[in-house]
């Protein structure tokens, strides 16, 4: 079986099965936002979303997590902690796909990172497609993750009355697979999925004026771009824009000591290139000094230097860092300013 | 139950996970500079070349990445030598012989000794540019017969400030070095040079093709220094240095160390000059 069905009033009872399987989070809405949470009541599972406030990223890279215990007296108990269990992410659009897909990259890449691996062995991701934008700050189409390209167990589709469910791993066909209530998706239901991928065609469209080549040959060019100044101006470095992106990785390292002080934890914690002391080294010297180039340092994290090194794009076009930036910047602006070389609307 | 352990045991080679090294020697070297010889656990010897970094730990206080300053040569124990200049160092000097600390590592790109082979070295430290190449100085000395002539040019502020001018000056005396030593500031005991390192680099007698000359300092230092080297046309790749960056992990993942596309911690913290040359901000060694 490579598609299955699924009728809507079915889902409910799928979400039960799936919460019995394994630790499930699902996006939930919190005020006029939304948020990834571990489900507890099905009916609180949103399939229709603005990307979360947080990627899941929280839970397959904490933002607080422990890489040691230890002891200081005797040293010998420095030991890793390794504290895992299964879990099922449901409901992922394929933007947030894709920035796993960035970060598998960034932490297999050698040395590999046991953390992050072991984490990610434990999760199954159940994907949504979006039929239509979700806001206007998206760049989905442009970095062309608005449709499913791997990177998933599940994928769901909304095709009206059902879910079209493609299988995409043997971890996901576990999770279909002896449910009486889904079945084999029939020819019919397929003709409706390639109805509605076609109708997606004239919903998305192109977010940046240019085409994914020429974003890259302005990143080559604009490193001096007065673009950057701009973007500095305004912006408050208070780093909401990495705490949200879900290609986003830097991380402090810091030790906590218990009230023995001689036994604690060390963890890593989310970190931010935004911080004006991030590359700051104990002498004094801060070897990327002021807004404009912390600002430009992140742009060029999605833009460019990723395509250099893995030859892919670190922005996954799901809009975050624009959303939650409390200054107004907006990466499509930013990188159409870029690009043809004009200022910024707002600036 | 099962899965868990499985986990544990792959936790075991976690990077992140230091060894047990114990301070076996500690002095200070001047009123800023401490020196620590430490031996590893279980007889384990870190396998490093001249040049790389280990990351120090004192827990609860953290880590922080600290340059190797022993040779390979040197059997049985690493040498470190440590400016009190944050938190983390202040505690590190705080900790003489006997005491414990954990080290990972080693990290990074150390100095391309193998590609120095039947070459001429000419050595530029200022400051605590000494301490990394510290480890190189001692490689050559123990392999002295796989090099051409050694020059090494010394900058402090002032003569109170020399790391290792002894041990240095002892060098000398057995092996063909020639070491010229300079201070910003001189004091009236003082009988040496006076003024700006570069100023010594004129008087050098070099070949060019065959010379590679190796510069670690403060990053004021370095422009002025490569301007004089590149006089002397010694090529780009011929000119080697060695970057200070904050680092968290040694790993290229926590990015604090990132000039431009670079991890310094994995592609560094050595490079030569036609790298340098391609960063186009952030490296204020070369700007």
């Amino acid at each position: 079986m490579k598609y299955a069905a699924l009728k809507k009033e079915n889902l409910n009872k799928w979400l039960e099965y799936l919460k019995s399987k394994a630790r499930l989070y699902a996006p939930k809405k919190k005020e006029n936002q939304f948020v990834f949470r571990p489900v507890k009541n099905v009916d609180e599972a949103c399939l229709k979303y603005i990307p979360t406030v947080i990627p899941p990223k929280k839970y397959y890279f904490p933002q607080k997590e422990k890489l040691l215990k230890f002891t200081v007296e005797p040293f010998h108990t420095a030991k890793a902690i390794a504290e895992f269990e299964e879990f099922i992410l449901f409901a992922v659009h394929t933007c947030d796909i894709a920035g796993i897909q960035c970060m598998d990259v960034a932490f297999k890449e050698g040395p590999e990172d046991p953390n992050y691996l072991n984490r990610k062995e434990k999760m199954t991701i159940i994907g949504i497609e979006c039929l239509e934008y979700c806001d206007t700050h998206a760049n989905c189409a442009s970095m062309a993750t608005h449709v499913p390209r791997g990177g998933y167990d599940l994928m769901l589709v909304d095709i009206g009355e059902k879910f079209i469910i493609h299988i995409n791993s043997e971890k996901g066909e576990r999770l279909v697979r002896n449910v009486s209530y889904i079945k084999e998706a029939g020819a019919e239901d397929m003709a409706v999925l390639c109805f509605v991928r076609e109708k997606k065609k004239n919903i998305f469209k192109e977010e940046f004026s240019a085409g994914l080549d020429r974003v890259y040959q302005a990143f080559g060019d604009g490193f001096k771009h007065k673009v950057w100044q701009d973007v500095g101006r305004r912006c408050v470095a208070c780093g909401n824009c990495t705490m949200v992106c879900p290609t986003c990785y830097c991380f402090d390292v810091v030790d906590d000591m218990d009230l023995s002080l001689n036994s604690g934890l060390r963890y890593r914690i989310w970190n931010s290139c935004q911080m004006d002391d991030f590359a700051k080294v104990a002498g004094g010297e801060d070897f990327r000094k002021g807004r404009e180039n912390r600002q430009r340092h992140r742009y060029y994290r999605k833009f460019r230097y990723p395509v250099d090194k893995f030859n892919r794009y670190f922005c996954t076009g799901c809009g975050r860092c624009s959303r939650a930036c409390m200054a107004g910047i907006n990466l499509v602006e930013t990188v159409n300013a870029l690009m043809d070389g004009g200022k910024l609307n707002n600036a | 139950m099962l899965d868990r352990e499985i986990l544990l045991e792959k936790m075991k080679t976690s990077p992140y996970r230091p060894m047990r090294s114990k301070i076996i020697e500690a002095r200070m070297l001047t009123d800023k500079e401490k020196f620590f010889r430490i031996e590893l656990e279980d007889n384990t010897r870190l396998s490093y070349g001249p040049g790389q970094f280990v990351m120090v730990s004192i827990f609860g206080f953290g880590e922080a990445p600290i340059s190797i300053c022993s040779s390979p040569t040197d059997k049985g124990y690493i040498d470190l030598t440590v400016r009190n200049a944050g938190s983390f160092t202040n505690k590190l000097h705080q900790l003489g012989e006997g005491d414990i600390v954990g080290i990972r590592g080693p990290f990074g790109k150390g100095f391309p000794v193998d590609n120095m082979f039947g070459c001429d070295l000419v050595i530029v430290a200022g400051g605590l540019g000494i301490v990394p190449l510290r480890s190189l100085i001692r490689y050559l000395m123990h392999n002295r017969n796989d090099f051409g002539s050694v020059q090494i040019l010394l900058g402090c502020k002032t003569p109170k400030d020399l790391l290792f001018g002894q041990e240095t000056k002892e060098w000398m005396r057995r092996a063909e070095i020639k070491f010229n030593c300079t201070v910003d500031r001189a004091d009236p005991d003082w009988k040496g040079n006076v003024g700006l390192i570069t100023h010594l680099i004129p008087g050098v007698d070099i070949n060019p093709t065959r010379t590679y000359a190796v510069v670690v300092g403060p990053p004021i230092m370095y422009k002025f220094v490569i301007a004089e080297l590149l006089k002397k046309h010694i090529p780009d790749h011929q000119i080697i240095v060695s970057l200070e960056r904050r680092m968290r992990c040694g790993l290229g993942k926590c990015g604090h160390c990132q000039i431009e596309g670079v991890y310094v911690c994995q592609s560094g913290p050595v490079f030569d000059y036609a790298q340098l040359k391609k960063f186009r901000g952030e490296c204020h060694e070369k700007n």
